[in-house]
């Protein structure tokens, strides 16, 4: 394949902000509107196409792009395989998703946003594309730079605590990061992922790299206790942004365990393993007990958010087949469903402009397509059987149990307390009397609405009752990515 | 000897020009228009006779002046910047009533001193270039004679630097003491670790330097002399002079110094961090952005004198590539400044940008764009500076320095985002216009698309800035 297959996915987003720049400013914005919506679905159905000509029977990168970038330094390196592709899907499916969501919550300056949403869409899937640690970096941060934008100027009104947290957070997270990554050159002489998976880094050097390269991970994922920042930002956000940063930045940390810590540092991640089961454990039980008293429901949203993630990152360092697909699966699942969950709220916002759970009660009997969708996404949020919400969880504690009964016994109860407040919040929201007259005149969901959320809904179904398309793609990367880990392992005489 | 006077053909040419440029002004009355003009094309054509000169390293005088790829490279880098300086603020120079015709040709003359400087191969030639340079300086800091606080600044700088050249003087007399000769070769050869006198010099010198580069502990005049001065003096005082005296300090380094470079490395590496730390944290309280960008400047000058600190030839080219980029993002955010104008007054406060996305997006996106770069955020112009000098700190294991930089980056983003944040998120209070200033608006245009173009070809200046250390 000589076409630039990759480059053409990362940069078509970034070029269709440019003219969306030099489109004019008339009246409703649609030309802006028209060309995001294009771009980002042309982006998807690119994407579908990497994903259906991906070969799922090999393990290796495909689509591999080279370019000497930085003089005989560092390469501009682009591969994908079939755990990257899950999360490129993933990304330019919730782009045109934020971008329909935007025509009926964004109402200034428009143009910028959808400009900010397409760099972000870019440097998304270039973090989920690179090869190579310092685009890996550079895309990973630059990131930074439209979220806080979008934070900051579309947000509510505590929006420059929290886009300064959020940067400032993210930003301290990862300048360890980038000092392990120089380190990893000085050692090895290459930052490329594929020749350092081959090399084994020497032992002595592994903890620290990890450390630091978990310092960058573990802010972003968030796990417990560095997750303050999420609540804030995904509070004070635009419903665009909770859902690019619920759905998509979020799994970038997880992403990177699968990619770097792991595969590049073994011996790290085996001697680490009690300190990730303990934060995962903290944040599943903790962070539950917390989104259990919240009044705000995105915020409870959020701290779910947290405890989701603490599966997830329960999960791949299982290093067991169930435990890192089902991390996998989780990240895409929640993906779909948090998104959709700020999609409801953010559908509510706009009617009343309030978030708390006091101002709804009773919305069943006033907007009922909107009640049925939103219990959908709760019971698939609270881990249903049958929707993409609990074959995650389920594989992630079957992978746990193999390797410790007392973690995995703990994580379950997080399922419970996870059933305890999705259930509460969808009680006091949806049920219950209507306590304010506002809610009698609102309107159920127009059509605009009803597409994102039933497209989600589809998803969230079909992945719970037929999750093979996922895990066939998953598959031999994930049994490689076991295979090479228990080889170092072995090699270094633990286990 | 005709062949010999070729090497210093720019230098001739520029004090030719200097001498008629001051005919001009005596007798034509209100030339400042005329000698500004010239002076650019002075510029220009001085830039063009270096750029004509062959790579060859040569040096004359009883080897007392060198002229090779080195030298050559920063006085393009230094002439290129004055030139942009200079027209960026021309407009400014009138409003202010700062238009006299000595103005230009005061510059030519800081620019003739520092080609000596850069280009010095024996302590003497250095020595009168650089005060040649320090003494126009003095002038240029007070130039608003009637204003009290530029001729506070004047005055300050003025007293401060006469004594830091005394210093410096007195580490070169030091010196010539110990090594028995004024010429860098054979101080070089002469200098070794027992030789105690050697190092009390070095020091001394050391401590002149960085006062020009104004490195903490010496940095005291940088922020009174940034806000005191007019801003287009600010604006050349916050490039040029850093260019040439990063610049004389590698020399040292490199020549004279490098057979003490391990006693050197300390105190470098001590300067780095201190100002790296005090650049990002008194930056924070900050309410006039010149002051802010004389604290940033001196957070700047510490990541380059990290890279200056690994004493290699890789961490030269680290820092003389963070000093290039930086030069780019300060000639941009200056230009910016001139463009915030009401009634004639020129606005220096963060809080007069408030909200100004609004009603001035173009300006407000090109302060974005140079702010995160000034804050090194990938993918911008900024960051890779900062990659290059971190990746060549790490290179040589220094894991202190390194991380200690890269968490002052993140302090000092803090003062960046502060500013973004007044100009996006806060609510709009116009209290200026968008003023009309061809020139300033092409330079913010060149550095802002430098900087967001730079990661599509991220070694062009790495090329350039290996062939500067082939000798």
């Amino acid at each position: 394949m000589n076409f630039p297959i990759l480059s053409t996915l990362i940069f078509l987003p970034l070029i269709s902000s440019f003219f969306i720049f030099l489109s004019k400013d008339i009246k409703n914005n649609n030309s802006a509107v028209y060309i995001s919506l294009f771009s980002s679905l042309a982006t998807f159905l690119l994407s579908l196409f990497v994903w259906y000509s991906l070969d799922p029977t090999s393990s290796d990168f495909q689509f591999l792009e080279e370019k000497n970038w930085i003089n005989n330094f560092i390469k501009f390196k682009l591969g994908v395989d079939g755990i990257s592709i899950l999360f490129i899907v993933l990304t330019t499916l919730i782009t045109p998703i934020c971008i329909i969501s935007c025509i009926n919550s964004v109402k200034v300056r428009v143009k910028e946003f959808l400009i900010a949403i397409l760099i972000l869409e870019t440097f998304m899937i270039g973090v989920f594309c690179s090869l190579d640690l310092v685009v890996f970096y550079i895309f990973f941060e630059a990131g930074l730079i439209p979220m806080f934008l979008i934070i900051g100027v579309w947000g509510g009104p505590r929006r420059v605590y929290s886009a300064f947290k959020f940067f400032l957070f993210t930003l301290l997270g990862s300048v360890l990061m980038l000092v392990a990554i120089i380190a990893i050159y000085w050692i090895t002489g290459t930052t490329d992922v594929t020749e350092i998976y081959k090399i084994q880094i020497p032992s002595d050097y592994q903890n620290l790299l990890w450390l630091a390269f978990f310092s960058s991970f573990a802010v972003k994922m968030p796990m417990w206790p560095v997750h303050t920042w999420l609540p804030d930002a995904h509070v004070e956000a635009p419903t665009a942004g909770s859902v690019i940063l619920a759905a998509i930045l979020l799994k970038m940390a997880g992403y990177g365990f699968l990619r770097f810590s792991i595969p590049m540092f073994p011996l790290a991640s085996e001697y680490f393993m009690p300190l990730i089961y303990t934060l995962s454990i903290i944040a599943i039980i903790y962070t539950s007990l917390v989104a259990l008293m919240q009044e705000d429901m995105k915020k409870l949203i959020a701290y779910s958010s947290v405890a989701h993630m603490g599966y997830v990152t329960l999960g791949i360092f299982t290093f067991t087949k169930q435990g890192i697909e089902g991390s996998i699966f989780q990240m895409i699942s929640h993906g779909l469903i948090s998104a959709a969950l700020f999609l409801c709220v953010g559908v509510v916002y706009d009617r009343l402009h309030s978030r708390m759970i006091s101002t709804y009660g009773g919305l069943v009997n006033h907007l009922p397509k909107y009640s049925f969708l939103f219990i959908v996404f709760a019971l698939a949020g609270l881990g249903l059987p049958g929707t993409s919400g609990f074959l995650g969880e389920f594989l992630v504690l079957t992978g746990a149990f193999q390797k410790n009964y007392l973690v995995s016994m703990l994580a379950t109860f997080g399922v419970v307390l996870g059933a305890a407040y999705m259930l509460w919040l969808t009680k006091r929201v949806i049920f219950g009397n209507t306590n304010n007259n506002e809610i009698k005149n609102l309107k159920d969901i127009n059509n605009l609405e009803a597409l994102m959320l039933i497209t989600l809904a589809i998803l969230v179904i079909l992945f719970g009752f037929y999750p093979s398309p996922l895990m066939d793609t998953l598959n031999i990367s994930v049994n490689n990515l076991i295979n090479n880990y228990e080889i170092a392992i072995r090699a270094n005489g633990l286990n | 000897m005709i062949n010999n006077l070729n090497i210093l053909l720019p230098e001739i040419f520029l004090t030719l020009s200097i001498f008629s440029l001051l005919m001009i002004g005596v007798f034509l009355k209100n030339s400042f228009n005329l000698i500004f003009n010239l002076s650019s094309i002075i510029i220009i054509i001085t830039t063009a006779i270096i750029f004509n000169r062959p790579n060859i390293e040569e040096k004359i005088f009883l080897e007392s002046f060198t002229r090779d790829v080195f030298s050559n490279f920063f006085k393009i880098l230094i002439l290129i910047s004055s030139l942009f300086v200079l027209n960026t603020s021309k407009n400014y120079i009138i409003d202010k009533n700062l238009d006299k015709f000595e103005y230009p040709i005061i510059i030519l003359l800081s620019i003739l001193g520092m080609f000596f400087m850069v280009s010095s191969n024996d302590i003497i030639v250095f020595y009168l270039g650089l005060e040649l340079q320090s003494l126009s300086l003095y002038i240029l800091a007070s130039i608003d004679r009637d204003n009290l606080k530029s001729s506070e600044s004047g005055i300050k700088y003025f007293i401060l630097s006469a004594l830091s050249s005394g210093l410096l003087l007195y580490g070169c007399s030091l010196l010539y003491g110990f090594s028995g000769s004024t010429n860098f070769d054979l101080i070089a050869n002469e200098l070794n670790k027992e030789n105690i006198g050697a190092v009390f010099a070095m020091v001394f010198i050391l401590v002149g330097l960085a006062f020009k580069i104004s490195a903490v502990p010496f940095h005291m005049w940088t922020p009174d002399v940034y806000e005191g001065a007019p801003t287009s003096i600010t604006s050349y005082f916050a490039v040029v002079p850093k260019v040439a005296g990063l610049a004389v300090l590698i020399k040292f380094m490199v020549i004279p110094f490098s057979n003490i470079l391990s006693e050197w490395q300390t105190i470098i590496i001590f300067i780095s961090i201190a100002s790296m730390i005090l650049g990002a944290v008194a930056a924070i309280s900050q309410k006039n952005i010149k002051r802010l960008l004389a604290y940033s400047s001196i957070g700047h000058i510490g990541y380059a004198l990290a890279g200056v600190a690994t004493g290699n030839i890789s961490g030269y080219q680290s820092a003389i590539v963070y000093i290039s980029i930086y030069v780019i993002m300060n000639i941009g955010i200056f230009s910016c400044l001139y463009l915030l104008k009401k009634d004639g007054e020129y606005k220096e406060n963060i809080s007069d940008l408030s909200g100004a996305s609004k009603k001035h997006p173009l300006l407000a996106i090109s302060f974005l764009i140079i702010l995160f770069s000034l804050a090194g955020i990938p993918p911008l112009g900024g960051f890779f500076a900062k990659f290059y000098v971190f990746s060549a700190v790490l290179e040589q294991q220094m894991y202190t320095l390194a991380i200690i930089g890269l968490l002052t980056t993140v302090i000092s983003a803090f003062y960046y985002l502060k500013i973004i944040k007044i100009i996006y998120f806060d609510d709009s209070v116009i209290t200026f216009d968008a003023v009309k200033n061809k020139k300033a608006q092409a330079s913010i245009l060149i550095s802002c698309s430098i900087l967001l173009t730079f990661f599509l070809y991220p070694s062009i200046l790495n090329k350039l800035v290996v062939s500067l250390f082939i000798n």
